[in-house]
């Protein structure tokens, strides 16, 4: 929980615009992201959710705006600079996007080897360190296609904070998963943000997950073609005016 | 590897051995972060491993990340039993406390798997048999299917067919044609030499008509044919089995044989006998252009060919075309159907569908020799 509203921004997207030749999927996206929150990007199918979350991890660059990640601007970054804000930061992909020839514990091990100078003992108790707080210890030497998708989520993530990121973003976490799994990882998100400081950027339009896990959060629309609410989601649900917020919070149809 | 924590930092922490009452000491101070403990990890493990009893002071250390607290459980670890003073401070010890909780106690030892010679001679035949039981099995659904089909042809997909066709077909001429032409003017110029020797340069269209008709026409096609559709088959049956899209055509009372297989044999039977005819003609073209250079005009030249060639020799290079088209589309829809999940068994999909096509395509061919020889064709 943000007891500090004036905490340092992680992240700051300032006038973002997104467009694909003549559709523009969002224009003038401006958000920040303080240190510490479970900060939720939320809306419909099709709103420009997971092409957002792109642009805040350096994949693409946005059409306009400028985004700001630990103080660095991916487009201005290239070579080691990059690779060290890189290592700062982690994602879990919405399928989990496990090396399937590797096992789990290989999977983890890997943005390791890539980023520090451990030993191989080193890495390997990381590994199953991290494997061991999502829950998984007994999986270690599974394969990705052996293991089900909530297993698979959960080492996303495990691999995702390998490095001990400042910041995780998730994508989709309770996607496909049914209702207690997708309860056991909102819990493990909201532990692992109170416990180790991390800041999670949460992609996701699971309206249970939203309301337990979400210190903030911003709302994308694809009419409006840009940002349509911001704030506590708890608050935008009993307070928002918005039809299109009113709908998706209270399950009305529009 | 290199450095990416910037320029190559001084450990910030540098830890002390000392000998208290027997027990060694090791204090660790400051910030312990991961390249700290990736350098000072071998100097850590001599000091700890020299067998005194150990005792880890980590009460100055400020802060800690997953590589720093992987270092002490390891000293932990190869100490076997080690005396712990925190970290005073609240975030390492916090830190320090989840990634004891989170390793399970022991390291888990990999469990080696037991020689069998035996039981692993018998799983493989096993597993090759069932194989070839699924081979067939599938030969027989596609048998089925298609003598289903025949009574009722509208109800084959026609519009299918036509796509495979174009795409095994019209877009393989380009490449038919250059390897066609070349293999003509190859054929003419190797065998040149030696008939001059006797004077029987007159003779080079017959040699090139007669094998390139009979042979390697259709064998060239056909390995065109393999290596093009016959992989893009497999790989594309084996991604829709990946997505259950065969799964889903089954649940829609649609028969995936007959919905995806049927059409694409159709279609590399169908179209065989047209690279073929490609290839025939590029390959007389191109030992034409030799000739020309040798001093035989074409007219000499199809003069030659119009005497030995005989309608059999293209009809029984066409008709081979024709089946190996069939076994190279059925070898590639097989191999898709059968696919495992996952996106390396697509590949091993395609791999299997171009081998096991070329291997089909030359006992076939063994056999059409000798069924030709027999019947003195």
């Amino acid at each position: 929980m943000v007891e500090n509203a004036n905490a340092e921004a992680v992240l700051t997207a300032q006038g973002v615009a997104m467009r694909f030749g003549p559709r523009t999927i969002f224009k003038d996206v401006t958000f920040e992201v303080r240190r510490g929150e479970v900060f939720v990007i939320l809306g419909g199918s099709g709103c420009g959710k997971s092409t957002l979350l792109k642009l805040l991890i350096g994949l693409m660059p946005p059409s306009k705006g400028e985004i700001r990640v630990l103080g660095g601007d991916w487009s201005a970054l290239e070579g080691e600079a990059r690779r060290g804000l890189l290592r700062r930061i982690g994602v879990m992909w919405q399928s989990g996007a496990l090396l399937g020839s590797l096992t789990l514990a290989e999977n983890i091990k890997l943005p390791i080897e890539a980023h520090t100078r451990l030993p191989e003992a080193a890495r390997a108790l990381v590994a199953s360190a991290k494997l061991g707080l999502v829950g998984l210890d007994d999986a270690a030497e599974r394969l990705p296609a052996e293991i089900s998708g909530g297993m698979l989520k959960r080492a996303g993530i495990a691999r995702a904070m390998a490095l001990d990121p400042e910041i995780l973003f998730l994508d989709e976490p309770s996607a496909g998963l049914d209702p207690i799994t997708s309860a056991g990882l909102d819990a493990l998100i909201l532990s692992l943000a109170r416990e180790t400081g991390t800041t999670f950027i949460v992609v996701t339009h699971e309206l249970q997950s939203i309301l337990a896990i979400g210190d903030r959060c911003i709302m994308l629309d694809k009419d409006a073609q840009g940002m349509i609410a911001e704030g506590d989601p708890k608050k935008l649900r009993d307070e928002s005016e918005h039809p299109t917020v009113r709908a998706f919070f209270r399950r009305e149809a529009m | 590897m290199a450095g990416v924590h910037g320029p190559a930092q001084m450990p910030s922490s540098p830890f002390q051995a000392e000998t208290e009452g027997g027990r060694l000491v090791l204090r660790f101070a400051g910030a312990l972060d991961t390249p700290t403990a990736a350098a000072r990890w071998e100097e850590a493990h001599r000091a700890a491993g020299a067998g005194a009893p150990l005792t880890i002071d980590a009460a100055g250390v400020t802060s800690l990340d997953s590589g720093g607290a992987a270092l002490l459980v390891s000293l932990a670890r190869l100490a076997g039993e080690a005396e712990w003073r925190e970290p005073s401070e609240a975030a390492p010890r916090g830190a320090l406390e989840r990634f004891r909780n989170a390793i399970p106690a022991a390291p888990a030892a990999p469990r080696p798997k037991p020689f069998q010679p035996l039981t692993n001679i018998g799983a493989a035949t096993l597993g090759r048999l069932r194989a070839l039981g699924g081979r067939m099995a599938f030969l027989g659904e596609t048998v089925l299917a298609t003598l289903r089909l025949l009574p009722r042809p509208w109800r084959i997909r026609w519009a299918e067919v036509l796509r495979h066709l174009d795409e095994a077909g019209t877009r393989a001429f380009p490449l038919c044609i250059l390897l066609g032409t070349l293999i003509g003017v190859i054929l003419a110029f190797q065998s040149s030499v030696p008939m001059r020797q006797f004077g029987a340069e007159i003779f080079i269209p017959q040699l090139v008509g007669i094998s390139l008709t009979r042979e390697l026409g259709p064998l060239l096609a056909s390995i065109i044919l393999a290596g093009r559709t016959g992989s893009a088959y497999a790989a594309e049956l084996g991604t829709m089995r990946v997505n259950e899209e065969v799964d889903a055509l089954k649940i829609m009372g649609l028969d995936p044989v007959a919905w995806l297989v049927v059409p694409r044999i159709l279609a590399s039977t169908l179209v065989m006998p047209a690279l073929t005819m490609v290839m025939n003609v590029t390959g007389i073209i191109g030992m034409m252009i030799v000739m020309a250079t040798l001093g035989f005009p074409p007219v000499a030249v199809l003069n030659q060919l119009e005497q030995w060639l005989s309608v059999q020799d293209l009809a029984g290079g066409l008709g081979k075309a024709a089946v190996f088209g069939l076994a190279i589309g059925y070898i590639g829809c097989q191999a898709g159907l059968s696919a495992g999940r996952g996106p390396r068994a697509v590949g091993d999909a395609a791999t299997g569908a171009v081998v096991g096509g070329i291997v089909a395509l030359v006992v076939l061919d063994g056999i059409f020799a000798i069924l030709f020889f027999r019947l003195g064709w």
